[in-house]
């Protein structure tokens, strides 16, 4: 478990003090999905470096499995994190090695024997997909390829606890999808802990158990995504969440609704159920979904009808059905 | 062609002259790294953006460095011939040569080796960290061996360098063609002389670098 309480970052620049985090407060559990999201410059990145102790906090603490890393001697604090990966916007592979000796790195630092230590690459490297190219060098891997490298390379020493800093945001969104059920992959059955930095709300949708919300330093909401999505509460939160719909006057009026896919399958055919039951043509003014391993995640924007009768319809059947939805104004 | 040319390539003085330039140049540039790298990784290292920032003694070093390389090096050259006669007994000669060329290069090979190191991203820096790596392994197993290829050029433009100042070093004692070109060639007015020496050194300066950047690309992984 990691707990982090009333920690603050300040930073002394030529310009004065800068204070990148206040008081934040967050618990994270083992076994879960963790994301902190915010816009650029909240302090995520400043955050994520706190917990392995890269950055030292001006006041507050961080306390993994018991230990608060501001009492460990600097041995220890080593011998810390090495059971903490880190992932990273740029890879940050070492360019000179080759892949499998870009895994056994962090097991070199561990003093872990050679022969165990490439065995153990090479198990990692199967469970990312990328045994065929072990002898091959960062420079002739495409950006997905390098970061599933990465990802093995910080799961590598027994790692129980995985920092993903933007680790897909300079990926294409393919890439970034297959990056993000690795990462599920990873923590399902290798039971890691991961905390995913981000400034992307599907990154947090699609995998993410509960999230932080970044803003200006401070967290300004901590829930379950599934709550985050439904009913954002935090005015940040809903900036990043609610998508903004530009259309035409027209059709301005009528009333709109918002439906919410926090995971059921993919396979169900939801709204056009929704218009063969109610019989009546509706009108969608925004869809961003996407199918994650199999489940639909993200949301819908629909115009209800202008009959009212046909618009309670639509009501009465997201409720039968139990689909998330709320009315929307933007 | 003059006869005092043909005398001096039949009696060897000239492939004398050749190897010792060669010799003198290598020698210096082996002490050179052996002093100027680990200046070099110190200077990165304790800089304000480096693994371990100390202040002070980045600013020891690095002015000491500067004051070297600001000397001019045929001043230099003669300052140092003291120093020269205390470790190797001698102010004349080969040896001595070398002891003066050292003190002249290692603070160049410090500031190439500085730049060389600057070019390790943070990046993969901060990646070791997270795993927990120290300074000194960080130093061993991530700085010198990113920065390898990019050493190995700069290695090669402070061969060139050593090699420049070996000739210079040729007028007030040490061998080389640097002296053969002086004291048969300038002081004896056989412009040929001259001419042979630049010829040779030319062609050896070539020799360095295209051997070196070979080096240096087929270490290189980055680019294929």
């Amino acid at each position: 478990m990691i707990k982090i309480e009333n920690l603050s970052k300040t930073f002394r620049t030529a310009s004065g003090d800068f204070t990148a985090l206040s008081d934040v407060n967050l618990t994270i559990n083992d076994g879960e999905i963790f994301g902190i999201i915010g816009l650029s410059g909240a302090g995520k990145s400043t955050l994520v470096r706190c917990i392995n102790y890269l950055e030292i906090p001006t006041s507050g603490s961080v306390t993994i499995d018991g230990d608060e890393l501001g009492k460990l001697s600097k041995k220890a604090l080593l011998k810390k994190r090495q059971n903490i990966g880190m992932i990273f916007q740029s890879f940050n592979l070492l360019e000179q090695r080759n892949v499998l000796k870009n895994v056994c790195f962090p097991l070199e630092i561990a003093r872990v024997p050679k022969s165990t230590a490439i065995k153990r690459a090479r198990e990692l490297l199967e469970l990312v997909g990328l045994s065929d190219k072990e002898k091959s060098y960062p420079s002739q891997l495409s950006g997905g390829q390098k970061q599933r490298v990465a990802i093995a390379r910080a799961l590598a020493a027994e790692t129980k606890y995985l920092l993903c800093d933007e680790a897909t945001s300079a990926l294409d969104p393919d890439t970034t999808g297959s990056i993000l059920e690795l990462m599920k992959k990873i923590n399902r059955e290798l039971g890691v802990t991961i905390i995913v930095i981000t400034h992307e709300m599907r990154v947090i949708e699609s995998i993410c158990d509960r999230a932080a919300v970044l803003d200006g330093g401070t967290v300004a909401e901590v829930r379950t995504v599934k709550e985050l999505f439904a009913s954002p509460k935090s005015d940040i939160a809903r900036k990043l969440i609610l998508p903004s719909v530009n259309t035409a006057d027209e059709v301005k009026d009528g009333k709109r609704i918002r439906i919410v896919f926090d995971g059921e399958s993919s396979f169900k055919p939801v709204i056009a159920n929704l218009i063969l039951t109610c019989r009546t043509p509706l009108n969608i003014l925004k869809a961003e979904t996407e199918d994650i391993g199999g489940t639909a995640h993200g949301q819908i924007i629909i115009q209800l009808p202008d009959d009212p009768e046909a618009a309670e319809r639509v009501i009465n059947y997201l409720d039968e059905n139990k689909i998330q939805y709320s009315e929307t104004s933007t | 062609m003059s006869e005092l040319l043909v005398k001096l390539w039949e009696t060897g003085t000239i492939q004398k002259g050749i190897w010792e330039t060669v010799y003198m140049t290598f020698i210096s540039a082996f002490f050179s790294y052996l002093i100027g790298l680990p200046l070099g990784i110190l200077l990165s290292v304790t800089a304000k953006d480096g693994i371990r920032p100390i202040p002070w003694l980045y600013r020891i070093i690095s002015i000491a460095v500067n004051i070297f390389r600001s000397i001019p090096f045929v001043i230099l050259m003669v300052a140092m011939l003291p120093v020269a006669k205390l470790i190797t007994g001698t102010s004349l000669g080969n040896k001595a040569m070398i002891v003066t060329l050292v003190i002249a290069a290692a603070p160049y090979v410090a500031r190439m080796a500085e730049s060389s190191f600057k070019e390790v991203g943070g990046g993969v820096i901060e990646a070791a960290k997270s795993m927990g790596a120290s300074d000194l392994r960080i130093i061993c197993r991530v700085l010198v061996p990113e920065a390898k290829p990019s050493l190995i050029v700069g290695s090669v433009i402070s061969l060139v360098t050593i090699l420049g100042y070996s000739a210079m070093a040729g007028t007030i004692g040490g061998g080389g063609l640097g002296m053969i070109a002086v004291s048969y060639g300038y002081q004896r007015f056989n412009d040929d002389i001259i001419w042979v020496c630049v010829l040779l050194t030319i062609v050896i300066v070539q020799i360095i670098q295209e051997t070196g950047m070979l080096i240096a690309r087929k270490t290189d992984k980055r680019v294929r």
